[in-house]
């Protein structure tokens, strides 16, 4: 059987599955729709978070960007401790309490707790900017997974998946999406593990890659962490286990992550759906262990890829040292490299961009001066049917390497290989590293000629990187698509039930019957897909650095605004709505002022590089400092006003003790 | 429900066992993982040091125990106070 027709029927099951569950958990009450009527297994709730918690980039891209990270392996710890010690603030500082006042959404509590619609509001417009924006990153990695996987193109995987999703959030609601997750779980579970597995016992003979993280390597004898570090560092890369650049960016970073985590709307509304605060406590334990067993294998992934990546470029490396031998040879490339050449995400030649960006002009003159730089060098094309066109410099100057390639362009060839040296290998090294240069003179190494390893192939190509087989391809497939479609539909309940339930029935129309506000969710539900679709399909330039919003805003306005309406009686109407609106303004200035105002392209007042950072902090981690300039002024505004009514603080006193929670209500 | 002191003393326990454990929260992840990790360079974990292992597994089996060990506490003090559901 070939490999399409495997990852064909792995794909059907699993939506086979999905599907069957959406019918079988239709919504009938707008308790059921919002919260799964408040009926879930602690336990089962916690595979649903954990599936609902881990996207696209947790699956596909996570262990990538702590493998290849240019500043070293250690530095990406901030993604591990953040994304997970973030659960140990919800249970011990939300998920209980929240439980206890036993309402469906976010806003309404604080709606509630600070006794006023204009916070209600405001927390409404920061949950929305904050799940469209993770929202638009689901779609697309739904579409590409397809694309990748089942040979559609990338908008047809995004109608699929925007299909599949429609079937069973718009009818099932909460329910059927918490045990929908709970299969996508196991799925994106297993998809994750079970390459792991193979490739420690491949590399440390260890089956457990937590272990085999810090077991020995075993074709050398040495520790696997001193092995991969010894021959990064020897091809001139920052070593795994290096040191943070930067202590005090690292510490905000990890903050601003872990309080952003403990902020996301979609996260805590999973505590709503627990029968008890006793299970709202465990429950977020038992989504911890789901979570963990995926991130504390990632780093191992991630770490295992890179000394295979390693050891395939220069295969005199998987026993001794890497340059004692020669590099890789571009025509006797494994048939993986070849299969992500052709997607693009792995490239042996940057490539010959002809627009008049200032970035691919530098692109083609860095092309046309390594031909002239040696008489060697060869950029190889391909054309249709695998014909090859070699060019070379052969004595003529810029102008006449440009006209050639163009020409060939034209007939329709495509830069493949750039071989800097001429001599048919691929050398892969760091060429900008100072105490490389010696020894890359000395071997007539001309620069680096692996141009291109993408962070998302470290996790899809794992399998056929360890020569695994094709069913485990198949299972990766449908892992990611789990991992995207999960996620992708806890945030359009969060979209829904924010407009539905704070918008229409807390503003435009608080006597809607329970029938019309469940036609209402629906709607919302719907109507958030196909703008999630939208955005998918035509994705704003800017999509990736929006995450830095919202997490910098899920950290200075909503983990702040909750924890402070839990644990002070004082914190009031104006103290709050400050808070927010102080937390909210910093952080969204401080991202602008590096990332553009608004995003819009050119508009960034600073140039977005280490060097303009106020004491170094990125504009990723400025969130932890947002929440503190919340806290303290929100605290401030309120000891200068009146305190809160008599029955808020009695409700506050009633949330801190779990007796008489009971079934939650919508009014 | 029970009455304002009974209930005053559960919170100010709750608090308590709340500080506590975000203590060692921090020490194990922010202390450890990142700004200690220089000091505990001398202690070896597989080829790495203690800090570097903390960062990247560590952390998220303190945390873990953290959140079981606070539900487990937490049940008995609702019991002890008379506030469990």
């Amino acid at each position: 059987m070939d490999q399409f027709t495997l990852n064909l029927i792995f794909v059907g099951i699993t939506f086979a599955i999905y599907i069957g569950i959406a019918i079988w958990a239709r919504a009938g009450s707008t308790a059921e729709f919002y919260a799964a009527g408040q009926g879930v297994n602690p336990i089962l709730n916690g595979m649903a978070t954990g599936a609902d918690w881990m996207s696209a980039a947790s699956f596909i891209s996570m262990a990538g960007i702590i493998a290849l990270a240019p500043a070293g392996g250690y530095e990406q710890s901030a993604f591990l401790m953040g994304w997970t010690g973030g659960y140990v603030l919800l249970a011990l500082l939300l998920a209980p309490y929240l439980r206890k006042f036993g309402k469906f959404t976010v806003p309404e509590f604080i709606g509630d707790r600070f006794y006023s619609g204009g916070a209600r509001l405001l927390a409404v417009i920061c949950l929305i900017v904050i799940s469209i924006t993770y929202v638009i990153g689901q779609m697309r990695g739904v579409g590409v997974t397809f694309s990748r996987f089942l040979e559609v193109s990338t908008d047809t995987g995004l109608y699929i998946g925007a299909a599949i999703v429609f079937a069973y959030a718009v009818f099932g609601g909460m329910k059927g999406i918490t045990y929908t997750q709970v299969a996508q779980y196991v799925v994106l579970i297993i998809a994750y593990t079970v390459p792991a597995v193979f490739i420690s016992l491949q590399l440390t003979g260890s089956a457990l890659p937590q272990l085999g993280l810090i077991g020995d390597h075993s074709a050398s004898g040495v520790a696997f962490l001193t092995k991969l570090d010894q021959v990064v560092t020897e091809l001139g890369f920052k070593a795994y286990t290096s040191e943070s650049a930067n202590m005090l960016n690292m510490f905000l970073f990890t903050m601003s992550l872990m309080i952003g985590t403990a902020g996301l709307p979609h996260v805590i509304i999973r505590f709503f759906t627990v029968p008890k605060v006793a299970d709202a406590r465990s429950s977020a334990g038992w989504a911890l262990v789901f979570i963990a067993l995926l991130y504390t294998v990632a780093p191992a992934v991630g770490s295992m890829a890179r000394l295979n990546l390693t050891t395939t470029m220069w295969p005199a490396s998987a026993a001794g040292n890497a340059l004692d031998g020669d590099a890789l040879s571009y025509e006797a490339r494994p048939d993986w490299m070849k299969t992500w050449q052709a997607t693009g995400l792995m490239e042996f030649s940057p490539g010959y961009p002809l627009t008049d960006k200032p970035a691919d002009v530098k692109i083609r003159e860095g092309v046309v001066a390594a031909l002239g730089a040696n008489p060697a060098a060869v950029l190889h094309m391909t054309g249709a049917d695998g014909v090859t066109k070699e060019i070379r410099a052969e004595g003529g100057d810029a102008a006449a390497i440009d006209a050639a390639i163009r020409a060939a362009l034209g007939e329709g060839f495509k830069p493949r290989f750039l071989d800097r040296n001429g001599d048919g290998l691929v050398q892969y090294y760091n060429d900008k590293s100072e105490a490389m240069k010696a020894t890359a003179a000395s071997k007539g190494f001309a620069g680096n000629e692996l141009s291109k390893v993408d962070n998302d192939i470290m996790v899809l190509a794992n399998p056929e990187i360890a020569a695994l087989p094709g069913w485990v391809i198949a299972l990766v497939a449908a892992g990611a698509l789990a991992a995207a479609l999960s996620t992708a539909a806890g945030l359009l309940l969060a979209i829904s039930s924010a407009i539905s339930h704070d918008l229409i029935k807390g503003s435009i129309n608080p006597n809607i019957s329970e029938k019309g506000e469940l036609l209402a969710a629906r709607v919302s539900m719907g109507f958030a897909i196909v703008v999630a679709t939208y955005l998918g399909l035509n994705p704003p330039g800017f999509a990736a650095q929006v995450v830095a919003l919202a997490f910098g805003l899920a950290a200075a306005t909503i983990f702040p605004v909750l924890m402070m309406g839990i644990f002070s009686k004082r914190i009031n109407k104006q103290g709050a709505i400050v808070g927010m609106l102080f937390g909210l303004v910093f952080t969204a200035v401080y991202i602008f002022v590096y990332k553009g105002w608004f995003f819009i392209p050119g508009t960034n007042m600073l140039e977005d590089v280490a060097a303009n950072y106020v004491f170094g902090i990125s504009p990723l981690s400025i969130g932890a400092v947002g929440a503190v300039v919340n806290f303290v002024s929100a605290y401030v505004v309120s000891s200068m006003t009146k305190e809160p009514p008599q029955e808020v603080q009695e409700l506050v006193e009633s949330i801190r003790i779990p007796k008489g929670a009971g079934a939650a209500t919508g009014h | 429900m029970a009455d304002k002191s009974s209930s005053n003393a559960y919170w100010k326990a709750n608090i308590r066992i709340i500080q506590i454990s975000l203590v060692i929260w921090f020490v194990c992840s922010f202390g450890m993982g990142i700004i200690l990790r220089p000091m505990l360079k001398g202690i070896n974990v597989g080829g790495a040091d203690l800090g570097f292992w903390m960062a990247q597994n560590g952390s998220i089996y303190v945390f873990l125990v953290l959140i079981f060990g606070y539900a487990i506490v937490m049940n008995r003090l609702d019991r002890a106070h008379g506030v469990e559901e």
